[in-house]
């Protein structure tokens, strides 16, 4: 009794730690993520420690860096088409200068590099150029630093191209990524909630129990299995059967990495909808029955209506799982930032980017930077995901 | 008066359970027979043999004969099964509305069976609501869900939605056991209105019940049936001990 009355206020207290440190964590992540995010927008596309310059005579003041993209991409090759006079860009860099210059001429420590940048920019009134700002701030006459416009949360989710480690100056926009994103999972769960919720009614209503008692666990059992090993799966299976098809010349396609993530949210849905549809009454399957509708009609309009929102929190359930799934969405889908995305083409998904691009962005860096902003995306939509969920099961009948 | 239900020698067993043993009894048609008895004495798997709802239960067998108007229902084909159910209504012991407007669940029976003529459907959920002595209380709210109504209102309609068929026979499985004493009067009241035009099988607990609205009463104890006879008989002088015994609450 003694010992009681001492070990019940420690394991209450203890319990009550457990519960603070978790919901801790929890908001620590989440402050963390958002921490790094939100620092990416409003920093400049061009690369940390160098400025973009023009001749100081140029009209033109500001460019995006789409414009800057197009231009070392030489889409774009003549100042008119970027709202300035008539002439030729020149593109510039460290690079060209070598060439333009002798050892000698530049100096041993590069002492004299300002004074080379500065006669050749003079020279060439159509230049775009780029250099480190420590070697050129305040020290080039000849020309003037341009302003980019800086990155806003606007132009990161409208922006259609991500090329996050272009030179001179990265495009990031989220826009291929989040409908590779919606488009890889949409496909998923058209194809994993009709087979899902056939199996869930199945195991239901009509698989006798024997059947019942061997089919549930081994469902529950493909949420067992590791991402990577259904995404093996779809690499050896899904992506040939995929390509052969379609006569396609990759089979890493969106309609794999639908697919694969389909078989990946089955056993979600079906466990899930099959809860809901076993709850239904047997006194009201047994109404139905009486009163002369068939096995079937009962189903469709009394269990399947019944369970109705024990579905819905099913299916979405499944899309969270399909929106969320990184390695298996990285091996099938091709990863490639298509715009638009459409089923028959590689895409490229939010959680594959972050996975693939993160161990070669620079820690710190703008990319680093670009890929938590993913990150926060991903947290938002599947943050409306679980609301949307607690609300639906939330209105069940009663 | 002609006996519109019929068994003969009826063994029924669960698995290895002997629910039903030898039971032969036949009830006239248009009357009120009540079957009383204590919790598992086989009165609602009795009641679920007339329209084939045990069934629905693995590892049932039944041996002996069922007959309705003369024809053995458990020798008519398995896809015949749902237009038994048509011609023999049931209310369930809770009530069991679908999860549906209080419109559509009198609507139900009749879409289920191929009706689709709306202004027919319309009719006969008015009619059926007005017999169940409903229709005062929902015309105003048809849209509503089924669930929006009291215990006792919703019991109404399960029997109006039993109607809407146009059954020949009720089964009612203590249909106001889950209600307050104003509900149980009304569906009494309305056992009673329906004894003219149908054939009522009710299973209850209470005696008074029992009493009040029927004109046979079954005795069944243990998967027999002990006695059967007009009710008043069963009520003041029952021949067999056990009978008196129950129903003047010595056991049970």
């Amino acid at each position: 009794m003694r010992i009681r009355r001492f070990t019940e206020p420690v394991f209450e207290s203890l319990i009550k730690i457990c519960g603070y440190s978790s919901g801790f964590v929890v908001l620590l992540i989440i402050v963390f993520l958002f921490k790094e995010g939100i620092s990416f927008f409003g920093s400049s596309p061009v690369e940390e420690g160098f400025t973009m310059y023009v001749h100081a005579s140029n009209p033109v003041k500001d460019l995006s860096a789409a414009q800057i993209k197009d231009v070392f991409d030489q889409k774009i090759t003549n100042w008119k088409a970027l709202g300035g006079a008539d002439q030729p860009i020149e593109r510039f860099s460290l690079d060209e200068l070598g060439e333009a210059f002798t050892e000698e001429q530049l100096g041993k420590d590069f002492e004299f590099l300002p004074k080379c940048i500065d006669s050749y920019m003079d020279s060439l009134p159509g230049s775009l150029a780029f250099f480190p700002s420590a070697q050129t701030d305040g020290k080039v006459k000849s020309a003037v630093p341009i302003k980019i416009d800086k990155i806003t949360v606007g132009k990161f989710l409208s922006d259609t191209e991500w090329f996050p480690t272009s030179r001179p100056a990265a495009r990031m926009g989220v826009m291929p990524l989040l409908l590779g994103t919606l488009l890889v999972s949409f496909f998923a769960i058209i194809i994993a909630l009709p087979l899902g919720l056939a199996a869930a009614v199945y195991l239901a209503e009509i698989a006798d129990e024997r059947v019942r008692k061997f089919l549930k666990p081994v469902i529950e059992l493909l949420a067992g299995i590791p991402s990577v090993v259904y995404g093996f799966f779809g690499l050896v299976v899904i992506v040939p059967l995929v390509q052969s098809t379609f006569n396609l010349p990759v089979g890493e396609t969106a309609l794999a990495g639908s697919i694969v993530l389909a078989i990946m949210a089955l056993p979600t849905i079906i466990t899930v909808s099959e809860d809901a549809l076993r709850t239904t009454p047997r006194a009201m399957k047994e109404a139905s029955l009486a009163l002369g509708a068939s096995q079937w009609q009962t189903i469709r309009k009394v269990v399947v209506p019944y369970a109705s929102s024990g579905i819905t929190a099913a299916a979405i359930l499944g899309i969270g799982r399909a929106i969320g799934e990184t390695m298996a969405a990285l091996m099938v889908t091709g990863n490639s930032a298509i715009m638009p995305p459409t089923l028959l083409q590689p895409v490229r998904t939010i959680p594959a980017t972050i996975a693939a691009e993160l161990g070669e962005a620079p820690f710190g860096g703008l990319h680093f930077q670009a890929l938590f902003a993913l990150g926060c995306l991903l947290f938002i939509i599947t943050l409306i995901i679980s609301l949307l969920v607690e609300r639906v099961s939330a209105k069940r009948i009663n | 008066m002609a006996n519109k239900l019929e068994t003969i020698d009826v063994n029924l067993h669960y698995g290895d359970f002997h629910a039903l043993k030898g039971i032969s009894l036949a009830i006239p048609d248009h009357s009120v027979t009540a079957l009383i008895g204590p919790s598992g004495c086989g009165k609602s798997t009795y009641l679920r043999l007339f329209n084939r709802m045990n069934d629905l239960i693995p590892n049932t067998k039944i041996t002996g004969q069922v007959l309705m108007d003369g024809e053995d229902i458990y020798k008519i084909k398995s896809s015949k099964i749902d237009h038994l159910r048509r011609t023999v209504g049931m209310v369930f012991q809770k009530p069991n509305p679908f999860p549906k407007s209080i419109f559509e669940n009198v609507a139900y029976g009749l879409r289920v069976n191929g009706i689709s003529d709306n202004s027919f459907i319309e009719n006969q959920v008015e009619k059926t609501l007005r017999q169940a002595v409903l229709w005062e209380e929902v015309k105003d709210k048809l849209k509503k869900s089924a669930f929006e109504l009291s215990g006792g209102q919703q019991q109404r309609l399960c029997i109006a939605r039993a109607l809407a068929i146009e059954p020949t026979v009720i089964l009612m499985d203590e249909p106001a056991s889950a209600l307050d004493p104003i509900s149980t009067g009304k569906i009494e009241d309305l056992i009673f209105e329906l004894k003219n035009q149908y054939t009522i099988i009710i299973v209850t607990h209470n005696m008074q019940q029992a009493g009040r609205v029927s004109d046979y009463t079954g005795f069944f104890y243990l998967g027999n049936l002990i006695e059967f006879d007009k009710t008043k008989k069963i009520f003041t002088s029952p021949s067999k001990r056990e009978t008196e015994n129950y129903i003047t609450g010595r056991f049970g």
